[in-house]
């Protein structure tokens, strides 16, 4: 038997996944659940798991393409009754690779019939669940309204089909796009491809202010927009991994001054195209202000130095400074929930969770992971889910839930030397702690001079609703927590 | 000058309009002496004679079969119901021979039917009908459902003056809560013609009468959110002001409509109809529609409110739309 593995849905508003890497090739044997191929999408890096045991008798999608979910990238021959349908894929029959296609530009040759959009099963939108009546409607009525998309023959063509606008792509895409009869005369009146507009209205819907937006931003044109676009403005979305953001990223000085010499050319992975939006959106958004505050680090250095081998043997694991500055840092945001807080519109959001987002380098990036709840851990508590996030963001094994709704982050350019740095917020918050170096230094106390370990604390924070008198109590919030650290760590 | 309650305005309208026109005349139960049940008409007899204040039996079919002779020999009755809900007993005066003369036999009666109506008050199931839709169905006739004593006033000598049978609904429940300064000037205000009270570019809520403060209310409270709501006052609900529907949808793209009427088959309904056949590419989100339930309006304090549009149900139902 049969069965189809498709891109997984990683997230709810994930619609497309790149596949990074195949862990096996055309008939290999592979058991059910062994790591069968990695991707990457909008929020994470993972390792999808087999569906099934079996042979892996057919890849449908190359390394380095990107497929909407649900999109059958392989086929495996299972061997016996054991195996397990792969469960999403049961409702995503063929059409649905045929649509994949469609959104690929694959040709639609001549000959093959189209069949008539009869029904459900011959518009399966992405995601029309029974939880999403709306979604089912939307696609049903797309679907009668459509042109019947022209069905690719097999699979193998697409993936090295030119990239050409077809009926085809046009049909399959108005599926997948909520929006409304204003919003779809818009998009025909200017000739904007509703698939690259991102939507902000209920359930992703396209909106009005959406299309308006796309329309005055020139952009998203069908007319598919060249890598040298200029920036429109809906790169204000930062997680809308459609090609379009990512054509959005802009260079500061035209393309032929930057070619010169000897050099090479790497695209972007997901991830830095996803940083580099953020980052970019950032600052846009969010006017930054800085403040600097030094603490004196010697009495937690002592403690540490002195529990270390303690802790790490009776708690099983590492014992490391940045636990004491997320303890701190609740403290602070408790005390200030102003910094908790995102903005938006007119409205400032006060989070009452402190969900603290830790900046985890990477060989090949940066991720954020977040402790949820951190006001209700204690010491133990956040050097376990610390140290626990730390490594499985290392080794792609984060779910996308635990890289969202963060409501403060840290970050910690101290740990490559770094005297202090200047983060770019991580939105939706409003600030982000930096932490730098702790170096023992020369320092001034009652007329004395004394050797401490020092570390410069840097605060970030968004001034549309964080003031400069909030902040520098914040960060002495911080300081008088550090510095006179009473919490027992175990 | 001092603000006038609503029923002022009407009982100045009647007064004016009796004093331009010697063919105007009121008929009407217990119009004369006592005044009317609410007082619209009081003085009138002792300005007017009960040549022209004609008080009647309790019959609305005689009153109104009345009425239309005199309008088809000349003269203009102004019809008071005392209750609105009573008009039913009329149904096929009004229906069969008012609305029809002019089209049967070149015939118009010029007349109007007015008389206090709708809810809010805990006047139970026999006296708080909103029965505009039975006649908004029926060809010949205009339909008037004021929200300020300006409109009212303005509106009825309007519809005094119209050569079409108008049957002018009053809102009991205004009738002396909304108090307003009027023009010492004559004035009218055409029939067929909306009013923006106030501008939005979120969403359009229609709405008329009663339901109009409940809808500003509502307006107030959703621009505190951020959101703008652009609320106008159909003022007569036939002939429809289509224009002005339009146009504001065009301009929001999205649509709320808010009548006490009960649901099924109310305006919104219609009106929801005409923006589809008109204006559905303009449409960012489904037309909404906040009414009274489909049942007789209760007596109980606490059902009433249950069963009448609020400023919070009202909220809550814009407040969903402008998300979408």
């Amino acid at each position: 038997m049969a069965v189809d593995v498709v891109m997984p849905q990683m997230g709810e508003s994930i619609f497309e996944g790149t596949i990074t890497k195949w862990l096996k090739k055309a008939g290999d044997k592979i058991e059910r659940d062994e790591p069968l191929f990695e991707i990457s999408t909008d929020k994470v890096d993972a390792e999808i798991p087999s569906p099934s045991a079996g042979v892996l008798k057919e890849i449908k999608i190359a390394e380095g393409q990107t497929v909407p979910v649900q999109t059958v990238v392989a086929v495996i021959e299972a061997d016996g009754a054991g195996a397990r349908s792969a469960a999403p894929s049961a409702q995503a029959p063929a059409s649905a690779v045929a649509k994949a296609e469609a959104l690929e530009g694959g040709p639609a040759p001549a000959g093959v019939e189209a069949p008539p959009p009869d029904d459900e099963k011959a518009a399966p939108g992405p995601v029309p669940t029974k939880s999403d009546p709306q979604g089912q409607r939307g696609a049903q009525k797309t679907a009668a309204a459509a042109p019947a998309p022209p069905r690719a023959p097999d699979a193998k063509t697409a993936s090295s089909a030119p990239p050409a606008k077809s009926a085809a792509a046009d049909a399959g895409s108005r599926e997948k796009v909520r929006s409304s009869p204003l919003v779809r005369r818009l998009a025909k009146e200017h000739e904007v491809d509703l698939t690259q507009v991102p939507g902000t209205g209920a359930g992703g819907r396209v909106s009005k202010k959406d299309i308006l937006g796309a329309i005055e931003g020139g952009g998203a044109r069908t007319e598919a927009p060249s890598t040298a676009a200029p920036a429109a403005p809906w790169t204000a979305q930062p997680s809308v991994g459609t090609p379009a953001a990512r054509a959005t990223i802009e260079s500061a000085v035209p393309r032929e001054k930057i070619y010169f010499g000897k050099y090479d050319v790497q695209p972007m992975s997901v991830m830095r195209q996803k940083i580099a939006e953020h980052m970019v959106l950032s600052k846009r958004v969010s006017p930054h202000v800085y403040s600097v505050d030094e603490v004196d680090m010697t009495p937690i250095a002592s403690l540490r130095a002195k529990s270390k081998a303690k802790f790490e043997e009776s708690a099983g694991t590492k014992l490391t400074f940045m636990p004491f500055f997320v303890r701190a840092a609740v403290e602070g945001l408790r005390a200030f929930p102003t910094v908790n807080a995102s903005v938006d519109g007119t409205n400032v959001v006060l989070h009452k969770e402190c969900n603290i987002g830790i900046a985890v380098a990477l060989d090949w990036g940066l991720i954020v992971p977040v402790i949820k709840n951190a006001e209700e851990k204690n010491f133990l508590g956040i050097a376990r889910s610390m140290n626990d996030l730390a490594e499985r963001a290392r080794s792609k094994k984060l779910k996308p839930e635990e890289v969202a709704e963060s409501t403060f982050s840290i970050t910690n350019p101290g740990v490559f030397g770094g005297l202090f740095g200047l983060p770019v917020i991580n939105q939706p918050n409003v600030a982000i702690l930096g932490l730098g170096a702790i170096e023992k230094r020369p320092v001034v106390i009652d007329d004395a001079i004394a050797i401490r370990s020092m570390v410069y604390l840097t605060l970030s924070y968004d001034h549309r609703v964080v003031d400069g008198a909030i902040a520098h109590q914040f960060m002495a919030k911080i300081k008088h927590t550090l510095e006179n650290w009473t919490e027992s760590i175990l | 000058m001092a603000p006038v309650t609503m029923l002022e305005a009407i009982r100045q309208a009647m007064f004016e309009e009796m004093d331009r026109d010697p063919a105007v005349v009121a008929i009407g139960e217990d119009i004369g002496v006592y005044g009317g049940a609410f007082k619209v008409t009081e003085g009138l007899l002792e300005r007017f004679g009960n040549e022209r204040v004609i008080e009647t039996p309790i019959s609305e079919t005689a009153i109104v079969g009345a009425a239309c002779g005199m309008s088809y020999l000349g003269l203009r009755p102004i019809v008071e119901m005392q209750f609105i809900d009573f008009i039913a007993c009329c149904f096929n005066q009004v229906t069969n021979f008012v609305a029809k003369g002019h089209y049967l036999w070149g015939a118009p009666a010029p007349m109007v039917i007015r008389g206090p109506s709708g809810g809010g008050v805990h006047g139970g199931p026999f006296h708080s009908a909103n029965p505009e839709m039975y006649f908004a169905h029926t060809p010949g006739l205009k339909i008037v459902y004021p929200s300020t004593p300006y409109d009212a006033k303005g509106l009825l000598k309007s519809a005094v003056r119209d050569n079409n049978p108008v049957l002018f609904f009053e809102h009991k429940f205004l009738y002396r809560r909304v108090k307003e300064e009027l023009p010492t000037d004559e004035y009218t205000v055409p029939l067929g013609k909306a009013v923006t009270r106030r501008e939005g570019r979120d969403l359009t809520i229609l709405s008329y009468a009663a339901m109009m403060q409940t809808s500003l209310d509502a307006a107030a409270e959703l621009e505190k959110e951020g959101i703008e709501a652009e609320v106008i006052d159909l003022r007569t609900l036939m002939p429809l002001d289509k224009e002005a529907i339009l146009a504001s949808v065009k301009k929001t793209n999205k649509l709320l409509i808010v009548h006490e009427d009960t649901r099924t088959g109310g305006i919104a309904g219609e009106i929801a109809s005409l923006v589809c056949e008109n204006a559905f590419e303009d449409l960012d989100g489904p037309i909404a529609r906040v009414t009274s339930l489909d049942t007789p309006v209760p007596y109980a304090p606490t059902l009433e409110e249950y069963f009448l549009p609020n400023a919070a149900k009202v909220a809550a139902a814009a407040r969903e739309l402008a998300r979408y």
